[in-house]
C-alpha cells in the first residue's frame, strides 16, 4: 500500500485558504446583497446559487477555457502577475471561491436579513459609522450563521470534485487533493490507499460538522439568553 | 430650538398623501405628536432622526441645519445626536445592559454618566445581563437610558410604551419625565394614547392624513377646557346594556372598568370600541391617599 499525506495536506490548505477569501468578500458582499434595493438584485442572487445546481463540469469546463493562456482573461493574469492559473494551485482556488460561494453568502446573508433594522439605526443615532455598526452590531449577533457559512464554505471546498478535475488535473503537491487522489486510487486499484484518503476525509468531515452543531446549539442559547 | 418645514410623500394602506409639517419647539419642551396610525408621525420623527430623508423643507436645531432640501443638504444620523428611543427597544442583543450603555457614549465620554445613570434608573442588579433576559418594561428603561447616555441633544421617542402593560407604563412615564427635567432636554414623542399625552406632553400637535390639523396645551386639543370643576377621563366602550328606561354603559378608563348612565339618545350614538371623553362634576370628591 502507497500513500502519502501530501493530498490531504493540499486539500486542507486549499479549504483554508478558500475559506479565508471567501469570508473577506463572502460576508461583506453578503451583507449588500441584504440591504440593497437595486433592480438587478435578483440576476445577481440567480447567479449567487448557479454553483448549487450547475454540474461541476460545467464550471471547470468555463474556467478552463477562460484560464487558458491563449483566452484574454488567462492570458491577462499571467502578463499582469506572472500567474498561469491552469493546472495550477491559484487556479483551483479561484475556481473553489466561486464554487462555494453560496455555501457562505446563503447563510450569511438571511442572518443579516433576520435582524430587525432598528438595530443598525439605533446605532447611527448613536454616533456609530457604518463600519463600526458592521463590526459591534450586526457581525456578532449573526454567530450562529457566520459559523455555518464558514463550516459549510471549507467542508464543501474539501469535498470538491468534479471542478478540480476540469481545471486542476492531477498534479502531486500542486493540484492533487485527497479526492482526485481517491479516484486516482480507485483506478489502479489501489483500495487501501484509497481507502485511506476516504476514511480520513470522513471522519475530518465528520468531526467539523459535530463540532458546528454542538457550537451552534450553545451560541443560539446565549444570543436566545436562555 | 427646533424650527421644522418638511414635506414627504408617502405611502399608507389608505392611499398615497403628502405629509405636510410645519412646527417650532422651544427649548426644553415636551412634545407629542399625536394622531392615528398612519398619520406620518413616525416619518416625522425619523425625518428628525435622519433616518427618512424629506422631499423638500427645512429642519433646524439649536441654529444647526440639519437638511436643507434647497440646498441639497442633509447632516447623516450620526452627527446629529439625538436620543431616539425605537417601539422595538432595538436594544444590541450580543451587549450586556452595561455594554449597551457603555456603547452609546460618544468617544472619549465621562464613563461615570453610565454608572450614573445605571443607578439613578435602578438598572443595578441587572447591568451584566443581555437584554433577551429581561421583561418589556426593563428593556424599555435600558432603551431610556442608552439614548440618554448618548448625551443627546434631542431626546425622540417613537410609542415607546406601547407593547407595555398600564402599571409598568406609568412607572415610566415618571422616570421618563424626571429624566427630561433633569437633563433639560427637548423631546418629541408620538403616541396615539391619550392619558400618555395628558401626562407627559406640555403641547401635543395633532396630525391626520400627513396634515397638522390642530395644536395646543393637550386639555385644548382633546376639547376638555383648562382644568376647573370637571374631571375628565379618555375611555373607551366596552358594552352597552337597556336598563329600564335608560342605557348602562361600561367603559374602560385607564385600566378601571366603570359603568355609567346614558339616555337612550346618547346610547345609540355608541358602539363597543368607540373612544370617548367622560365629564364630570367635582361635587364631593372623596380623596383617599393611596
Amino acid at each position: 500500500m502507497s500513500y502519502d499525506w501530501q493530498p490531504l495536506l493540499l486539500t486542507f490548505k486549499l479549504a483554508g485558504v478558500t475559506t479565508l477569501i471567501l469570508c473577506l468578500i463572502g460576508i461583506p458582499f453578503a451583507w449588500w446583497l441584504s440591504q440593497t434595493k437595486v433592480r438587478i438584485k435578483p440576476v445577481l442572487e440567480t447567479l449567487v446559487s448557479m454553483p448549487l445546481v450547475l454540474p461541476p463540469s460545467v464550471l471547470g469546463f468555463y474556467l478552463l477555457l477562460a484560464f487558458s493562456p491563449t483566452h484574454w482573461f488567462g492570458s491577462f493574469v499571467d502578463q499582469a502577475v506572472g500567474l498561469k492559473l491552469a493546472f495550477s494551485f491559484e487556479g483551483l482556488v479561484i475556481a473553489s471561491v466561486i464554487f462555494s460561494f453560496p455555501f457562505l453568502v446563503h447563510p450569511v446573508q438571511s442572518g443579516f436579513q433576520n435582524l430587525s433594522p432598528s438595530l443598525s439605526e439605533a446605532a447611527y443615532t448613536l454616533g456609530k459609522s457604518r463600519w463600526q455598526t458592521f463590526l459591534y452590531v450586526l457581525l456578532p449577533n449573526i454567530k450562529p450563521q457566520l459559523l455555518a457559512g464558514i463550516v459549510l464554505a471549507f467542508a464543501h471546498t474539501i469535498g470538491e470534485f468534479g471542478v478540480v478535475l476540469m481545471i486542476g488535473g492531477n498534479l502531486p503537491g500542486e493540484t492533487r487533493v485527497a479526492s482526485i487522489a481517491i479516484y486516482d486510487e480507485v483506478e489502479s486499484l489501489n483500495y487501501a490507499s484509497a481507502n485511506f484518503y476516504a476514511l480520513v476525509l470522513f471522519a475530518v468531515c465528520f468531526g467539523i460538522l459535530l463540532t458546528v452543531y454542538l457550537l451552534n446549539k450553545k451560541l443560539i442559547m446565549r444570543v436566545g439568553g436562555i | 430650538m427646533i424650527e421644522l418645514t418638511l414635506k414627504k410623500q408617502l405611502l399608507s394602506s389608505s392611499g398615497e398623501f403628502t405629509l405636510d409639517a410645519q412646527f417650532n419647539v422651544a427649548a426644553g419642551e415636551f412634545i407629542t405628536l399625536f394622531g392615528p396610525s398612519g398619520a406620518g408621525k413616525t416619518t416625522l420623527l425619523r425625518c428628525l432622526a435622519g433616518l427618512a430623508e424629506p422631499d423638500a423643507g427645512r429642519i433646524v436645531v439649536g441654529g444647526e441645519t440639519w437638511f436643507d432640501g434647497a440646498a441639497h443638504h442633509s447632516l447623516p444620523p450620526q452627527q446629529r445626536r439625538v436620543g431616539y428611543m425605537f417601539q422595538d427597544y432595538a436594544l444590541f442583543p450580543n451587549m450586556s445592559v452595561r455594554g449597551n450603555l457603555e456603547f452609546a457614549q460618544p468617544r472619549g465620554a465621562d464613563k461615570r454618566r453610565v454608572s450614573e445613570l445605571i443607578e439613578l434608573m435602578a438598572l443595578g442588579e441587572m447591568q451584566q445581563r443581555k437584554p433577551a433576559t429581561l421583561s418589556g418594561g426593563q428593556q424599555q428603561r435600558v432603551a431610556l437610558a442608552r439614548a440618554l447616555a448618548a448625551e443627546p441633544r434631542l431626546l425622540l421617542l417613537d410609542e415607546p410604551f406601547s407593547a407595555l402593560d398600564h402599571a409598568t407604563r406609568v412607572r415610566l412615564h415618571e422616570e421618563v419625565l424626571a429624566m427630561q427635567r433633569r437633563y433639560g432636554l427637548t423631546t418629541v414623542m408620538v403616541s396615539h394614547d391619550v392619558g400618555e399625552v395628558y401626562r407627559l406632553s406640555q403641547r401635543v400637535l395633532l396630525l391626520e392624513q400627513g396634515k397638522l390639523v390642530q395644536q395646543g396645551t393637550p386639555a385644548e386639543v382633546f376639547g376638555v377646557g383648562h382644568a376647573g370643576g370637571k374631571f375628565s377621563f379618555a375611555g373607551e366602550v366596552l358594552a352597552i346594556e337597556a336598563a329600564d328606561v335608560v342605557f348602562a354603559v361600561t367603559l374602560l378608563v385607564g385600566n378601571q372598568i366603570v359603568r355609567v348612565i346614558a339616555t337612550a339618545d346618547e346610547a345609540q350614538r355608541l358602539k363597543p370600541g368607540d373612544r370617548v371623553m367622560l365629564l364630570s362634576k367635582a361635587f364631593n370628591p372623596v380623596l383617599v391617599a393611596c
